[in-house]
């Protein structure tokens, strides 16, 4: 038996811990052990990005991390989006401008959209596009999303200047 | 499934290379290569897993006496933004930009890049026309030994290097190139990014009066390891790139590449991909 590692980490929000196998990925780990299948698993090979998630404020694929490179860090998942009042202003611009289809690839689109627009008030569409180069819609819905993203930028620029 | 018997997660240096000197251990920074050959079943764990990541004083970009200093750890994302490289050496923020995802830049390393060794790793190849060197530190006689390799002949066959198993790659080292340096870098792929390189070209040198001094010219995926093109640098050396030399070089060309077929092209089309962005590349340095 391979040894077992004990971590403790911040998981939106929460301070939580786990045993877990020293090999076993970040998103076996947030799906299997505490249930947050927000996170999705598509290619396993960091190509798609319906596995990304936010570690110490920068997003990166789950499915290549180590579960045990968890330790100590502040995650935040999609399911740690919502705001006390519902869904952030991110979810809601993909939502009301239909830019989910089946939704699988929705998670990892919005949590990229979410750290590009953290990141850069005034981003671009095309920069948008960019940004969002690690996220693949096999229902290919990429106009809708970048409306939305460009909508979400305006309001977020419009609250603020 | 393989058994690990222990995970290891320094904060030092010193403890990393201590372990290291014990026997076999897997090292890992961002995971980006080690976790898609593990799971692939091409490679496997041995019974000691490292994460360097932890290690301190090992990331980040400093110059000092001329020279610029990379450390391991240092992401792909850094690297993309940093000013000291977009001031001194841009060719490798070219590279940067057209790497991977988002989401695989904010992890990857650029150790981790050159000690993958694949030929089409995208930051050796501006590193070698930078003509840079890597530091490898391991443990002997109760403390830190170091030594230097020009990252030119750190590389030995796909996968292989000069690298002990003992040793870690600490940082990457390149004299900060001169006013009149330009370099340029261009991967083959129909997107600007997540496209291994079929083809890639690096030019670099002394650029004035339109002519071109101290040419260093890279290659990669072209041959089982990313190299230096001898035969192109020597078409170019001292030479105003006009189209008769521009010619030349594609020529030579063909005497430093040895492309083979597989998955992502075959050995004609790489050849031919090569010949194109040799000379789009010299382009670009002639209209700096
Ligand atoms: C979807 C996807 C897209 C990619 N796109 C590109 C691309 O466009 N261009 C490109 O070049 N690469 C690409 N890669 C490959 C990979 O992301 C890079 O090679 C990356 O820089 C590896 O860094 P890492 O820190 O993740 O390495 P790891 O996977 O952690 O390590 C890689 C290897 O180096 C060893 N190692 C790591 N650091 C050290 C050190 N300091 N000293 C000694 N040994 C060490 C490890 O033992 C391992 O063998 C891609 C990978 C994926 C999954
Ligand atoms: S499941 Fe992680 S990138 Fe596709
Ligand atoms: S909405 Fe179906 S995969 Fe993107």
């Amino acid at each position: 038996m391979s040894v077992a590692i004990e971590i403790s980490f911040t998981l939106n929000g929460r301070l939580v811990s786990a045993r877990i196998p020293p090999t076993m990925k970040t998103l076996t780990m947030l799906r299997d052990r505490f249930g947050l299948s927000g996170t999705k698993y598509a290619c396993g090979e960091g190509e798609c990005g319906a596995c990304t998630i936010r570690v110490d404020g920068k997003t990166q694929n789950s499915c290549l991390m180590f579960a045990a490179d968890c330790d100590g860090r502040d995650i935040v998942t999609i399911e740690g989006l919502k705001t006390p009042t519902g869904m952030n202003p991110v979810q809601k611009a993909f939502v009301e401008h239909g830019a989910v289809q089946c939704g699988f690839c929705m998670p990892g689109m919005i949590m990229q959209a979410d750290y590009l627009i953290a990141n850069n008030p005034h981003l671009t569409r095309q920069e948008a596009q960019r940004g969002l180069e690690g996220n693949l819609c096999r229902c290919t819905g990429y106009t809708k999303v970048l409306d939305a993203v460009e909508s979400a930028v305006e309001q977020k620029c419009c609250g603020q200047c | 499934m393989q058994e690990i018997t222990s995970y290891l997660a320094p904060r030092s240096l010193d403890e990393a290379l201590q372990a290291m000197a014990t026997g076999d251990v897997t090292v890992f920074c961002g995971g980006t290569d080690l976790a898609p050959q593990t799971e692939a079943g091409v490679r496997r764990y041995s019974t000691r897993l490292m994460n360097i990541r932890r290690i301190e004083n090992l990331d980040g970009i400093e110059e000092k006496d001329g020279v610029i200093r990379i450390g391991a750890l240092t992401t792909i994302s850094e690297i993309r933004r940093h000013p000291l490289i977009a001031g001194a050496a841009p060719i490798l923020a070219e590279a940067a930009e057209h790497f991977a995802s988002d989401q695989i830049r904010n992890v990857a390393s650029i150790g981790g890049n050159i000690c993958n060794a694949s030929p089409a790793g995208d930051m050796i190849n501006p590193l070698l026309v930078l003509d840079a060197a890597v530091e490898l530190a391991s443990w002997a006689d109760g403390a830190q030994q170091k030594r230097r390799v020009p990252l030119e002949h750190f590389f030995t066959s796909p996968q292989r290097t000069v690298k002990r198993a003992d040793e870690l790659l600490t940082s990457v080292t390149f004299r900060k190139p001169a006013a009149d340096f330009v370099g340029r870098f261009r991967k083959s792929g129909p997107r600007p990014a997540l496209e291994i390189s079929t083809v890639s070209v690096g030019v670099g040198g002394n650029f004035s009066g339109g002519v071109l001094r101290n040419a260093r010219v890279a290659f990669g995926s072209v041959a089982p390891t990313p190299l230096r093109a001898r035969h192109v640098e020597a078409a170019l050396e001292g030479c105003k790139l006009n189209a008769d030399v521009i010619s030349a070089a594609l020529v030579a060309a063909r005497s430093d590449a040895k492309p083979i077929d597989d998955v992502r092209a075959s050995a004609w089309y790489r050849s031919h991909l090569l010949e194109v962005f040799l000379e789009e590349v010299l382009h670009h340095v002639r209209g700096n």
